[in-house]
């Protein structure tokens, strides 16, 4: 027990405060069941349950205070015993088992409101016709958890409920106690209206079959706390268990899990899309199992929970009105089965049937499930989260998130299994035995005849007759039209014309200096105001190219029946593959006319004669006319702004989707129809996602493709040869364009299905005034509200009279310039323009402050022009100044400057080490970006200069993360995000790989790398913890610090992060720059640095969280001003990039893309790398007129140090803004919120070192036990016992190696380490040259993640009597980013083996999913079954698959490798070798096998050869064979 | 968009002009235009920049990125469109301008900047050819009226611009033909002057009304004027010229260099100039002054015939290629080198003139000088020294004075009663009104002496602003920074 630190300051309740919101509450976990598989229950089960959970505790979290949890529970079947004995303590009549249920209530800790509960609870119980018994008051041990969870612990008590006589069976009860616990939550949100908390008084669980024991428990205190759990008549034939990471720092005793019905480990991204979708259909819905019941138990209220505990609510709501547990879980969570030709057709029936019901809810997601009867695991179709199970040969079953996490013997165990992705098993106690996959789903697919109920009822695009009118393209008005929609030049030059050439995207470079709509002169599109959400650490993003099999954009249109029902009609939909739909398209379903199927137009113009006030009341009259139509029947809504002219004016086009939008959902009609937007105005691909993302289910851009007819007619539609390009082509490219589009926009999220994102208003808004907002958009946050619908119509008319006015001279206007991407004169204010730039590289070649200030003056400077949200604060001077003399020496600002992550190979080596030097020079930190380090950079210049970077940064790629790498570290960054592109990843072209680059990356030149969107290894908060903690063991001298990039929810993530560990914090700005980037991305994706960070600095001060991490933020820094508002609002480090490279030369040319750089920054090209003109002193220059700059503000403020003012936001103010048409609305006081805590004390800066995490690694063992080896490079053998708590084994060890040896290491098995028992998490992670771990038994996930020469072996013990070759013996995403050493596994692994494997060699008996993806060297052998997906974005390194039965082909993503015979001489050399070494070191039967027929054998092997790699190899060859032709 | 690898594989090329032996025996245009293909190639060098310096390096803000796509793309007849969107006269720039676009140019980093100035030339030489410009008259009349007072390259694209918003627009000049110094200052050889003709025949067809020999402030009255028009504009130029306060500056043969021009044009046009011929042939000539004017002289002299001429600078010979202290993308002060200078004479620098002698006719026969040294006092200033024992004579029986003007005639600004600035120049608003209302200023009158380019985007911007003032709406007159309508500024001014 511990008692509050000294300032007792309480973290208050959840209420949004600042810039802080509950609603972005995340968790992802560790969970697991164990079961007997005949249901014989039994008190060791519930004991073998809570040992599970004690061994999962790493997965948890806690928080500031060091003995609270975030959640931990138990789920079992009642135990009869144990209420029996206990009512019979209380003397109570308890009627026979199975005739009674428990309620387990949360009750407030004041007397009077608890009564009132109870007395509300017990009427509603009798009101539903049931019996109540009588409470039981819960024994806990209050004494044994932290203070914090103590603060908010309620009272415990349990209501013992009888069945009710009108019952008429178990089923029966089992829903009546379900709607006694829906009233008795209606009750409780209805009671504290107006209250914050709807938690506080809140039911575990309400049933005749199961109890839950949770609270905000360390997995360790679940026992202790709960008495009850230890006596002996607590028995079950099953148990789950769960212990929660919360990211949210508020954990809350009620969101602890297991739930009602469920346990999720992970999250579900499609949250916001999913539970708006169930509240839309709620009107629909009616009767099922539940009968007039159900109108009780809904609506179904989501606000408050988290998202599984949402999940936990929609399944439920499923299963109890009547749907089978399996059936309703394979509804809510299908595995990808659009790509799959080989499924069963009834089963893809099924899925097709459903998908007319309900969207996928998706993410990652392990999860287990009981009905009370049965319990059951599953996992979403990324397989992104780990499910290890064990079969003991007396019928139990153990399955959870690691493996070892009960000891079982080894020769007890029957089968050792893992979940598999989209798979589904249950286990089935009437059976007695595990149903598996295939027999579920078959059973639940022909429940009835779906496949052909879809058949007869769904209805394709190209089924339908062809239209008899196509409007056309009307070139005339086209150029009014244009004008009125806002296009200009580069609209058309830049991004329609590329779309229609390339069929995709366009791709720029730097980052983005533009206004934000709101602060912007010009007239801006509603589009412009919206920012996407992304995906960082609480759930990954996925890779949509190389993981397209999970990713769809089908669209279905039409009107829904009730989500509880199961008729033929349901599937009565129009499917479309995608949302973009051409006019022809269009003018087919406008033509629909039959049973089910109607559609209607609403327009959307209004007279331009109404003015300002025109927009209002047409929003009106569309929603009302709208609501009439759906009510009338219509089907599908065709929302239109065709017929626009001189006296009609288009509503913006997002304005009337998302108000109609909301307002057939406030109606309940929203379900009857489907929303289809034929609009002028949408021309990309961040307009049509704004559109679906706000309910629209398909959109025609029709004047995109007029556009596209005129420019054909003018002969500038071009393909790439400049050829004439059909306009039909050009169509069809650009809705390749936006498809592929919106795969990456969903992917940014980790949503795989346009049904998914449609509705979930995955957005926040940044200049949107509260009302506005409320009205159209509810539920997107926009933070500093801003214009109200009034500016909006202002900002549609100026671009409508642009459209229709005429020029001076009679003639027609021509488009406006645009100037977004690139700075033009006429065009949009650029912060980076000729003056600045031009002023900066002046002031730094002749270092010369005074041009400094000049530039300091031009960038800070928005009293006339606002750009950014920092120039808006205006420094307050309250205090009296201070002599300059007294404030701190720049010399010692300048040591908190770092520059961004730019990596050798985006930047050309001159630009890279320039800039190292000069962060050296100066004390700051240069970062190596995602690209490695040459090695010969890490020693001292003769000239006292070092090239190396202080910051290493570790990005999803691990391009060159070698053990030496990481030991050379000052610090080690892990990059979540990026922000010119969060949530996505990079490629780098084969040529721009050249040898130097190729080598730094440890990958082949002219052969192009990928960098995936996530990072293998992090696809949740636990997991990021674990990484941290490797990277710590890899070089305990280094601080971690991990970038996320600004986002609404950031400061949630953060304190996630620092409950990690982690050291440092970089909250990065939306606008930083990058080497290649979509456009949608640079400009629409992330929110600027300073919301991002007042958030984190709000949620990390209220947590006490804060004096443990320093925080830094970057993002477009140019001035010491801008250092000074980032001090204020939390950070203690800043960030520069962009401003150092034009100090370096950089002209903002945007072409780092394209390799043309023409000063020789961002480019390879040694002709113009040639051109480079920078030196280090201009760096050094640059930062020291910064800090001189914020010296000069210091002195202005009255403080000495900038550590005086960080976290300060008081020393800021808002600007009067007033005379801004658009600024004026803005309130900025959420940013400048001080957290109440912080006047008590609470630290608002970094004042301690995180907790040494590192103090009880097994390593210190090993590291002792072979200082023969490290001292003196002799022979050491260690043997150790082993468990899934010894996480990061080798790491520490291997450290000492390079520190001693270098990267070259010790001769191969000197260090020879001998483990048994089940391995912890990133077993010989980083592992290097000269140390060989062996294990006897398995290992969970991140086996040899970096491995960087070791070698590792493991193999199942001797006396185990399974097969190995049939069961895992290593868990998901082994030898990630290896960039060498060997690893031989006896068994089968997890999902993407060798992932981003650059060198490793490996052996392997079987394979989960997406094996060997993205690889680029190495080779991998692989004895057994592949997943699918095998070798996606594979470019280099080979793989030997064993393929007897020819069946690996289909499994294969071919898009970038061959499959060709083995017949190379030296391949078969490779592959005997290696297979030698697998049966010399496992002990292989199966490699036995091969190898004592190798030459029969090899005709059954597939070799994998990625053809990039596959040229270069035989172009060399040719070279070579010249070679030995003249000289040999 | 343009080539992006363009830059790396066309070298650069730029018009030759006429061999000298046969150019200084006319004064016929100098350049030969480029083969258009070459011309596309050149353009096809423009590097498409996320930040093109160049057009902000021109005063017209000229659209240079977007027409050199478009010229490589062989669409000219577009390129022409976008450059008359910010030029009313490309011809005059195309042919006359230092082009500072140039200077600015990415490409000057490493030295070969894109070939803007005869890029634009070509498409404007193109246009004519191909009959593609034409006379805008306006759809509508407003019926307001203004005279612009001075018809240089300010006042005639002032008067065109404000004729094309609808008002109705009376030129004075009070020369006998319009143009002012592209007329009149410009040798013909750097531009014929059927360049200035057409322009002018294009702009009464739009209905611009000229009215020569019309020396407002003179025979007309300005204040009548100003009752007469709704607004005034006056593009009068900076006219005075400099002077050389020295013994000797009244001798004959001393003389300033623009009427000396002047009269070579009038030669040229085949009239016979007023008052006693100032000429070079058989003459030592010295030219004081580095200037473009001096180089006009220059080139003039060689024409006429000198025995010899010595080019003198009181300032240091510049460096040739860099100057640390006007780094890129500034106008850099190097030694410029015109087609002139490659036909002959000398150029001398740090020379102080001291007094001219006179010959027995009293007119001039050499000059005296000493050499000087440059040099930075403790306050940054720059300073100079004469170098004891340094004296020279110079033999000289005609000395040009090019060493710049000083502002406008007094005369008009005065009878006008408006206000100047310290250096003479009426001085605007930046709206370019005077001190009183509804009289404009605009071009050399009021930011002194400057080039055509900027005389130019005076008379435009100064056009938007009166267009304004006549209608009290935003103009629809396309402007250098911004387009009409979209933007609404947040605050005024």
């Amino acid at each position: 027990m511990s008692l509050p630190p000294a300032a007792a300051y309480l973290p208050p309740a959840p209420v949004a405060e600042g810039l802080y919101d509950p609603a972005f509450e995340k968790d992802a976990c560790g969970m697991g069941f164990v079961a007997h598989l005949k249901g014989v229950k039994s008190h060791a089960i519930v004991r073998d349950a809570i040992r599970v959970l004690e061994n999962l505790q790493h997965r948890g979290a806690c928080g500031c205070d060091q003995d609270t949890g975030d959640g931990a529970g138990i789920l079992l079947q009642l135990p009869d015993p144990f209420f029996r004995a206990q009512a019979g303590k209380l003397g109570f009549k308890l009627p026979e088992a199975g005739h009674y249920g428990v309620a387990f209530a949360f009750l407030p800790k004041d007397e009077a409101r608890r009564s009132a509960c109870k007395k509300a609870l017990e009427g509603i119980v009798e009101e539903e016709g049931q019996a109540v018994v009588g409470w039981r008051p819960v024994p806990v041990s209050s004494a044994s958890i932290g203070w914090l969870a103590r603060s908010q612990e309620p009272v415990m008590e349990q209501l013992l409920i009888g069945r009710g006589k009108a019952v008429g069976d178990a089923d029966g009860f089992e829903r009546k106690l379900y709607v006694v616990r829906r009233r008795a939550e209606h009750w409780a949100a209805k009671a504290v209206e107006g209250k914050v908390d709807p938690l506080w008084f809140a039911l575990a669980s309400c049933s005749s079959r199961t109890v839950v024991y949770k609270g905000m428990l360390k997995s360790d205190q679940l026992s202790p706390y709960f008495p009850d759990l230890a006596d002996p008549g607590m028995t079950s034939g099953f148990a789950i268990v769960h212990s929660r990471y919360s990211t949210n720092t508020l954990p809350q005793w009620a969101l602890a899990q297991p739930f009602q019905m469920l346990a999720h480990n992970g999250e579900i991204n499609t949250l916001k899309g999913n539970t708006a979708w169930v509240g839309a259909r709620g009107p629909q819905m009616k009767g099922g199992a539940l009968g007039a019941d159900l109108d009780k138990t809904l609506p179904l209220e989501f606000r408050g929970l988290s998202d599984s505990a949402a999940l936990d609510r929609t399944l439920e709501l499923l299963v109890r009105s009547g749907r089978g547990l399996a059936h309703a879980m394979l509804m809510l969570v299908p595995e990808a089965y659009e790509g799959r030709h080989d499924l069963d057709p009834a089963l893809r029936g099924f899925y097709e049937y459903h998908r007319c019901l309900t969207e996928p809810w998706d993410g990652p997601a392990g999860l287990v499930f009981t009905d009370g009867l049965r319990v059951g695991a599953t996992l979403d179709r990324n397989g992104l989260r780990p499910g290890r199970y064990v079969v003991t040969s007396d019928d139990l079953v153990v399955l959870s998130s690691e493996t070892g996490v009960l000891d079982i013997p080894a020769e007890k165990v029957r089968e050792k299994g893992r979940l598999q992705p989209g798979k589904i098993l249950l286990i089935d106690p009437t059976e007695g035995r595990i149903v598996g996959d295939g027999e579920i789903k078959a059973e639940v697919s022909r429940r009835q005849p779906f496949k052909a109920w879809v058949g007869q009822h769904h209805l394709e695009l190209k089924d339908l007759p062809a239209p008899t009118s196509v409007p056309d393209a009307d070139l005339h008005t086209l150029p009014a039209r244009q004008r009125a929609f806002g296009y200009t030049q580069e609209d058309i030059a830049r991004v329609l014309l590329p779309m229609a050439q390339d069929g995709k995207e366009p791709v720029s470079s730097m980052g983005t200096d533009i206004p934000l709509a709101v602060l912007s002169e010009r007239s801006q599109l509603l589009y412009s105001y919206f920012k996407q959400s992304f995906a960082q650490v609480t759930n990954p993003p996925i890779d949509p190219l190389r993981e397209l099999i999970v990713m769809n954009t089908e669209s279905l249109l039409g009107a829904e029946v009730n989500l509880l029902g199961e008729t033929p009609e349901h599937a009565r939909l129009l499917r479309l593959s995608s949302p973009t739909l051409s006019d022809e398209d269009l003018a087919k379903i406008r033509a629909l006319d039959r049973p089910g199927f109607k559609a209607e137009t609403v327009s959307i113009l209004f007279p331009r004669s109404a003015g300002e006030a025109g927009l209002a009341a047409a929003m009106g009259s569309i929603c009302a006319k709208a609501a009439e139509a759906v009510a009338g029947g219509a089907t599908v809504l065709v929302l239109s702004d065709r017929g626009l002219d001189a006296d009609h004016v288009a509503a913006p086009a997002l304005l009337a989707t998302a108000g109609v939008h909301h307002h057939l959902i406030r109606a309940g009609l929203r379900t009857r129809c489907g929303l289809v937007v034929e609009t002028g105005e949408a021309r990309e691909v961040h307009h049509v996602s704004l559109l679906i993302g706000y309910g629209a289910g398909a959109v025609n851009p029709y004047l995109v493709f007029d556009t596209f007819v005129a420019l054909a007619d003018d002969g500038m539609l071009l393909d790439p040869a400049g050829n004439a390009l059909d306009p039909a082509k050009a169509v069809k490219n650009f809705r390749k364009a936006i498809d592929a589009g919106l795969l990456k926009v969903f992917s940014k999220m980790g949503i795989s299905t346009l049904m998914s994102y449609r509705g979930a208003q995955l957005f926040e808004a940044i200049g949107l005034g509260k009302p506005l907002v409320e009205r159209f958009f509810p539920g997107t946050p926009s933070r500093i509200t801003g214009i109200g619908l009034d500016v909006v119509a202002r900002e549609t008319l100026r671009r409508h009279d642009l459209g229709f006015g005429a020029s001076a001279d009679g003639d027609d206007l021509e488009l406006d310039a645009g100037g977004e991407i690139m700075w033009r004169r006429r065009g949009e204010f650029h912060m980076w323009n000729p003056d600045t730039i031009a002023l900066l590289q002046h002031s730094v070649k002749k270092n010369d402050a005074k041009t400094y200030k000049d530039y300091a003056k031009l960038a800070n400077d928005e009293s006339r022009r606002l750009c950014t949200l920092r120039g808006l604060f205006e420094v307050k001077t309250a205090r009296k100044p201070l002599p300059l003399e007294l404030v701190e020496p720049a010399k010692e600002i300048v040591k908190r400057f770092f520059t961004g992550a730019m990596s050798f190979g985006s930047i050309s080596k001159e630009a890279h080490e320039a800039v190292a030097i000069a962060l050296n020079r100066v004390g700051g930190r240069s970062n190596t970006g995602e690209g490695g380090e040459d090695p010969a950079r890490f020693k001292r210049d003769a000239g006292g200069d070092l090239r190396s970077s202080a910051i290493k940064q570790v990005a999803s790629g691990r391009f060159g993360v070698t053990a030496h790498y990481l030991a050379n570290a000052t610090e080690i960054q892990i990059k979540m995000a990026q922000g010119a592109k969060p949530g996505e990843g990079g490629q780098l072209p084969g040529h721009k790989v050249d040898a130097a680059i190729a080598k730094t990356r440890y990958s082949t030149p002219g052969v192009g790398l990928i960098s995936p969107p996530p990072h293998h290894d992090i696809y949740s908060i636990e997991d990021l913890a674990q990484l941290i903690f490797d990277l710590k063991n890899s070089n305990p001298h280094a601080e971690i610090s991990v970038k996320l990039v600004a986002a609404a929810g950031v400061g949630t993530i953060a304190a996630g992060v620092a409950k990690g560990y982690a050291d440092r914090i970089l909250v990065s700005g939306d606008s930083g720059g990058t080497g290649a980037s979509p456009l949608s991305s640079i400009r629409h994706a992330g929110v600027p640095w300073e919301l991002g960070l007042a958030e984190t600095q709000q949620v990390l001060v209220r947590n006490g969280l804060r004096g443990r991490v320093k925080l830094q933020t970057d993002g477009q820094m140019k001035t010491g001003r801008d250092v000074i508002v980032a001090a204020c609002l939390g950070a203690e480090e800043y960030g520069f990039s962009t401003a150092p490279l034009i100090a370096l030369g950089c002209v903002m040319m945007r072409k780092c893309h394209l390799n043309t750089c023409p000063v020789g920054i961002a480019t390879q090209d040694p002709v113009l790398r040639a051109q480079f003109q920078g030196t280090p002193e201009h760096v050094v220059n640059y930062l020291f007129f910064v800090a001189e700059e914020v010296r000069e503000y210091l002195s202005a403020m009255g403080y000495r140090t900038l550590d005086e003012i960080v976290g300060r936001p008081d020393l800021l103010a808002a600007a009067d803004l007033r005379w801004h048409w658009k600024a004026k609305d803005l309130d900025l006081s959420p940013l400048l919120e001080r957290p109440s805590s912080a006047a008590q004390g609470a630290p608002v800066r970094c004042v301690e070192r995180q907790t040494d995490v590192l103090a009880e690694q097994l390593d210190w063992e090993l590291v002792k036990g072979a200082k023969d080896a490290l001292d003196a490079e002799k022979h050491v053998v260690i043997h150790s016992a082993i468990t899934n708590r010894n996480r990061t084994v080798g790491t520490i060890l291997s450290y000492f190696v390079t520190q001693k040896h270098g990267e070259a290491g010790l001769r191969e098995d000197t260090i020879d380490l001998r483990f048994t028992g089940s391995a912890g998490q990133s077993f010989g992670a980083f592992v290097t040259r000269g140390i060989t771990l062996r294990l006897k038994g398995d290992a969970n996930d991140y086996v040899g993640k970096g491995l960087s020469g070791g070698k590792l072996v493991v193999s199942p013990p001797a006396e185990a009597t399974f097969k190995a070759e049939d069961n895992a013996v290593i868990g998901n995403t082994a030898l990630y980013g290896a960039t060498s050493g060997e690893a031989y596994f006896r068994g089968r692994a997890g999902e993407r083996f060798a992932v981003r494997n650059s060198g490793a060699k490996a052996v392997v008996e079987g394979t989960g999913d997406h094996a060997c993806e993205y690889m680029t060297g190495g080779v991998v052998v692989v004895l057994g079954p592949t997943g699918r997906n095998f070798a996606a974005g594979m470019s280099g390194g080979l793989a030997f698959v064993y393929d007897p039965d020819g069946t690996f082909r289909e499994r294969c993503n071919a898009e970038m490798v061959d499959l060709v015979p083995v017949e190379d001489y030296k391949d078969v050399g490779v592959l005997s070798n290696l297979l030698n070494r697998h049966v010399l070191y496992t002990g292989s039967p199966v490699g036995e096998a091969i190898v004592n027929d190798l030459t029969a054998a090899l005709g059954k092997f597939v070799k994998v050869y990625p053809r990039d790699y596959r040229k270069v190899v035989e172009q060399s060859k040719v070279v070579q064979r010249q070679w030995e032709l003249v000289n040999g | 968009m343009a080539d992006p690898r363009g830059f790396l594989s066309i070298e650069p090329q730029k018009p030759t002009p006429r061999p000298i032996h046969q150019r200084i025996k006319d004064y016929k245009e100098l350049y030969q235009p480029m083969p258009a293909e070459s011309v596309r190639s050149q353009a096809s060098r423009c590097m498409d920049c996320g930040v093109p310096f160049c057009h902000t390096g021109c005063p017209l803000g000229n659209l240079i990125p977007d027409w050199n796509d478009l010229v490589h793309r062989n669409r000219w007849e577009e390129a022409l469109r976008a450059l008359h969107d910010t030029n009313n006269f490309p011809e005059f720039t195309g042919k006359t301008c230092p082009a500072p676009c140039e200077a600015a140019c990415v490409l000057a980093i490493s030295g070969n900047p894109v070939t803007i100035k005869n890029i634009e030339a070509a498409i404007i030489d193109k246009g004519w050819e191909m009959g593609w410009v034409r006379p805008l008259p306006p759809a509508e009349e407003t019926g307001k009226r203004v005279a612009v007072i001075g018809s240089g390259p300010a006042g005639l694209a002032a008067a065109q611009q404000l004729r094309r918003a609808g008002h109705a627009v009376t030129v004075y000049e009070r020369d006998d033909r319009p143009g002012g110094l592209m007329t009149y200052g410009i040798p013909d050889f750097k531009m014929g002057k059927k360049y200035v003709d057409r322009r002018i025949e294009q702009m009464e067809a739009e209905g611009v009304r000229f009215e020569l020999n019309a020396d407002v402030g003179k025979g007309i009255d300005p204040r009548e004027l100003r009752t007469k028009y709704d607004a005034l504009l006056l593009t009068v130029g900076a006219m005075v010229p400099r002077d050389l306060d020295i013994p000797g500056r009244n001798l004959k043969g001393v003389e300033a260099a623009m009427p000396f021009l002047t009269q070579q044009n009038r030669r040229v046009f085949g009239d016979t100039p007023a008052g006693e011929p100032v000429l070079a042939t058989g003459k030592n000539v010295i030219i004081i002054g580095g200037g473009d004017t001096a180089a006009d002289c220059l080139g003039t002299c060689h024409r006429q015939g000198a025995k010899s001429v010595l080019q003198l600078d009181y300032n240091p010979r510049p460096p040739e290629n860099d100057n640390p202290d006007t780094p890129w993308p500034l106008w850099p002060k190097i030694l410029r080198v015109s087609p002139a200078h490659e036909e002959g004479g000398r150029r001398d620098w740090q020379i102080k003139t001291k007094h001219f002698a006179a010959d027995e006719k009293g007119r001039v026969k050499e000059l005296h000088a000493v050499r000087v040294h440059q040099y930075f006092d403790e306050q940054g200033d720059r300073q100079f020294e004469e170098l004891h024992g340094s004296e020279l004579v110079f033999p000289c029986e005609l000395a040009l004075l090019a060493i710049g003007f000083s502002g406008p005639e007094r005369g008009l600004p005065h009878a006008l009663g408006l206000d100047l600035t310290e250096g003479g120049a009426v001085r605007t608003d930046r709206k370019y009104q005077t001190s009183q209302q509804g009289v404009f200023a605009a071009g050399d009158c009021r930011r002194g002496q400057s080039i055509v380019v900027w005389a130019i985007a005076e008379g435009r911007e100064a056009a938007r602003a009166m267009d304004e003032y006549l209608t009290g709406k935003p103009s629809r007159l396309r402007g250098r920074d911004h387009s009409p309508v979209l933007v609404e500024l947040g605050r005024s001014g």
